[in-house]
Parts: C-alpha cells; structure tokens; sequence
C-alpha cells in the first residue's frame, strides 16, 4: 500500500525523487496516528533543510507533531494549497505534497527506506 | 529502589465492538478507549447535527446511602443535594478545604436515602478513599464504589430522541434536562438519564456490564437511519470544549477553586456548613486573583494546554484547554488570566516560541439551538 516510487524515513516522511529535485510529505501511517490535521507550519522558499532536523510542524485537532526533512536542500516550492485545505494530508498523504525541495546531498537518499522495508517499520 | 507494578489496562464490556467497529485505541485513566473511529470531525460533526454514541462505562459510579447520606452529602458536595428531587441530577463538586477540587461529578438522587455519584476515571479511586474518608462521623451513611456493576452509554445528539424511543418504554419526550429514570433499554434493565458531556440534547444509559453489547447493538441498528456514528474520546473533548464544559486535570484540579473557575453557581452558599466553604467565602470578600476565561485565535494557531497567555505584551496566565473546533471552524480555548483583565485586553498566546493574536470571548463558544 505504501507507493513504491517513494522514499520514507522512520519519523513517517516520504520523498518523491526526481533527479535532484523531490517532493516532501507525510505518510498515510502518519496522518492516521495524527488524525484531522488542521494546520501546516512549513518554511518559505529559499529555506535550507537539513537531513533529520525539524523544518516545520504538523497539527491535528488534538495534537501538534515535527515535521523532519527526509533529504537536505534548498526549499524552491512550498504547497499552498494545504494552507487552506490541510484535510488534503488525510484524503491523499502520498500525492499532498509540503515542499519542492533542490536536494543538496543527494546520496543521502541511499539511507532512507524502501516501500517494503518501511511497511516493516509501521507493521 | 521498590518496583511499582502497572496496573493492567482495563476493558469496557464493549472493548471488542470498539476494536470490530475500527476504532483507534488509547490508555486512559487506566482504561483502554476509543479515542476515535471514523475521525474526531466526522464524529463531532455527527453529534451536532445528528447523533453519536459514546461508550463512557471508564466513569466511575460511587454510590453513597443511608439515612443520613442526604445530609452527609450536604457536607461534602459543593451543591444542594436537598434540591434534588428523586429522579433528579446535578452538577457538583468535591471540594477541599481549600475550595479547589478533588473532582467535578455528577449526583443523582435514586432515593430520598439513595445517590449515585459519577466521577471521571482518573480520579475514582482517590474519590472514594476521599468520600469514605470525610462521611465518618456523619451519622448513619456508607460509600460503596459500584464502578464494576455500570456500564455508561452515552447517545448524544438532536437525533437521540427519536433513536432511542423506540428501544424503550420510558416516555423521553417527558424527561427533562438532568433528571432520570428507571426502565428497560432493548430488554436490559437499566437507568436513562437526560445528560451528556457534548452540550447537546442526548441520554446517557447506566446498564448492567454483560448487556452492554445488546443495548450498544440495538442503539447502533436504531440510529443507523439517521447515520449515528460511534464516537470517541477525542470527539467528545472537542465538544465539551466548545460548549464549556470543565475537564478535570485541565481546567480545573486541586490547585484551582470553584470561583477561580467560573462554577459559583454548583456551589450553595446558603446551605450551611460544607468542605471548602470558608475558604471560598474568604475568596469571594477578598476577590480571587484570577479567573478561567474563553479564548478564540485571531491568528491562525491553536493555542494548547499549558501554552503562556501574554496581556499586554506580559506573560500573565496559562491555556488549560485548547482545539481547532469542527463546528464552529475556530481554534477557540479556555485560560486561566488575572482577574482584573478587561474583556477587551490585547491578548496572545505563545505558540511553541511564537506569539499569536487572540481575544476573549464569553463562554459557552456553542450552544444548542433550543427546540
């Protein structure tokens, strides 16, 4: 069920590769353990992420939770339409993207997991 | 270094629908509960415009009788238990000497010499070492802690009426708010009583635990017409929060006094004599020095439990409660602020370091449209 073109990370973000470029979510585990999300704190364009480290939050009505880059880079697109309809991370986490990142250290993808080795993590 | 022994998480006689129907499970109060099923805004939304059924057996149930439990009880509750009729319930307190609480509850009088007493899970036991501790010497009264022989349901909503009519004998239209009665539910015998923690119309069944399934089973078939949802937890703290309603451990605890919280009106003043009396007659000549207020966000956060609430610019209270509300589409909130803040003072709300705009509003943030 997990889409096998991603990448994921044990805190439950995906990356969705395209050459040195990738789209940054969360996964549908993580939206079924948040709930009704109800607000997105993410970074403006330009910002730099840096693998593991917190670039944001992620709120539920009953609770806030980090959001942790899967990748480092540089922030070029930030998803607005999740600022208006943040429920679009509970109808469909695989395709609601948060952010387009420029991937400044793209072997670290070679660390995180694949769709079959994360579905291990939330078994 | 002494081992303290969990104690095991305990199951309600419906824990098993709970798991069949989907539901996400947490710990709570040394319970395992539904926190939500199909979602909490799916579920808060189906209260508010049609009916939701709780499972809420993790209550305690204290039952306190004999011929002096009347006027023991005077002594030990906030309220006036000489008010209630027999059939009939009210809010109350369990105050300290200090005037703060050792719970908000429920008392229903069953018989002239005969009350039920239902507490929240996470206190009922300090509750009823608390309640058998201050009825010695009050004469002719025993406490009996009867958790284990109720299961609670409750069915909340404008649809509960029609719902569960059908189900029983117990003529609802004649019931009204915060009274009961004694009657069979889908052939269990049981008590319906006109209450509810969702500031909607909606009943709440007290029935022997092995026929909760049953009544659980015709309720859900009954209100399958209308689309009743079950509903957790979270659902139904989004919507005693926005109509107002006191969580213990949040808004109020024994550091806070029932003044202190906005709830002067469960304490009886002319009564006479009851715990935590004098500290609050002191309280209310002196003034307290702060008071629970109501919060909504003028900028896009949520304030949470706990969050530092800024007047003027200065760190001056706290959030105890704190949601994005489903139906009002608000983040609203309750705080504790200096008394003497004025309903317009600029307020924020540090959210995780940031500062966000927000403004008092009076309590409740919901209330029911009356029929």
């Amino acid at each position: 069920m997990y889409p096998p073109e991603l990448k994921y990370t044990k805190d439950h973000e995906w990356v969705r590769l395209d050459g040195e470029r990738g789209e940054v979510g969360v996964t549908d585990y993580a939206q079924k353990q948040l709930g009704d999300v109800v607000f997105l704190e993410l970074p403006e364009v330009g910002a730099t992420l840096t693998q593991g480290q917190s670039f944001g939050t992620i709120e539920s009505v009953k609770a806030v939770s980090e959001l942790y880059a899967p990748v480092s880079g540089e922030v070029v697109e930030v998803n607005g339409a999740l600022k208006d309809k943040p429920e679009l991370v509970n109808e469909a986490p695989h395709t609601s993207w948060m952010l387009r990142v420029k991937l400044s250290k793209p072997d670290e993808v070679n660390g995180l997991l694949d769709s079959a080795q994360y579905d291990e993590v939330v078994r | 270094m002494a081992q303290v022994e969990p104690a095991a998480v305990k199951h309600t006689p419906l824990h098993d629908r709970h798991v069949g129907l989907g539901a996400r499970m947490v710990p709570f109060a040394g319970w395992n509960m539904p926190v939500e099923y199909s979602g909490i805004v799916d579920e808060h939304m189906a209260v508010r415009t049609r009916a939701g059924l709780f499972d809420v057996s993790h209550m305690g149930e204290i039952e306190v009788a004999g011929r002096d439990a009347a006027t023991a009880l005077q002594r030990i509750t906030s309220n006036d238990v000489e008010k209630l009729t027999v059939g009939q319930a009210h809010y109350s307190g369990l105050l300290t000497p200090d005037g703060t609480f050792v719970d908000d509850l429920l008392v229903y009088r069953l018989a002239p010499d005969h009350f039920l007493m239902v507490v929240n899970a996470s206190n009922a036991v300090k509750d009823y070492r608390w309640i058998s501790d201050h009825l010695k010497g009050l004469g002719d009264v025993v406490a009996v802690d009867n958790g284990a022989r109720y299961a609670l349901i409750a069915l909340q909503g404008p649809a509960a009426r029609e719902i569960l009519q059908p189900l029983t004998g117990v003529p609802l239209a004649e019931m009204k708010y915060y009274w009961f009665a004694a009657g069979e539910i889908a052939g269990a015998r049981g008590t319906i009583s006109r209450t509810g923690y969702t500031g909607e119309d909606g009943f709440e069944m007290f029935v022997p635990p092995q026929m909760a399934g049953r009544v659980w089973d015709a309720l859900m078939e009954a209100g399958r017409s209308v689309d009743l949802r079950p509903a957790g937890l979270g659902a139904r703290d989004t919507l005693r929060l926005e109509s107002a309603m006191r969580l213990y451990g949040n808004d109020i605890d024994d550091t806070t006094t029932a003044i202190e919280a906005g709830l002067e009106w469960i304490v009886a003043w002319s009564k006479g004599e009851f715990l935590g009396r004098d500290a609050l007659v002191r309280q209310k000549e002196q003034g307290a020095s702060r008071r629970l207020v109501g919060f909504e966000m003028v900028d896009r956060a949520i304030g949470r439990n706990g969050y530092p609430v800024l007047v003027d610019g200065v760190q001056a209270g706290t959030v105890t409660s704190g949601t994005q509300t489903p139906f009002l589409k608000k983040a609203i909130g309750m705080a504790y602020v200096p008394a003497e803040t004025p309903k317009d003072a600029p307020i924020e709300i540090d959210v995780r370091g940031r500062r966000a705009k927000a403004r008092l509003v009076p309590m409740p943030f919901y209330k029911r449209p009356r029929s």
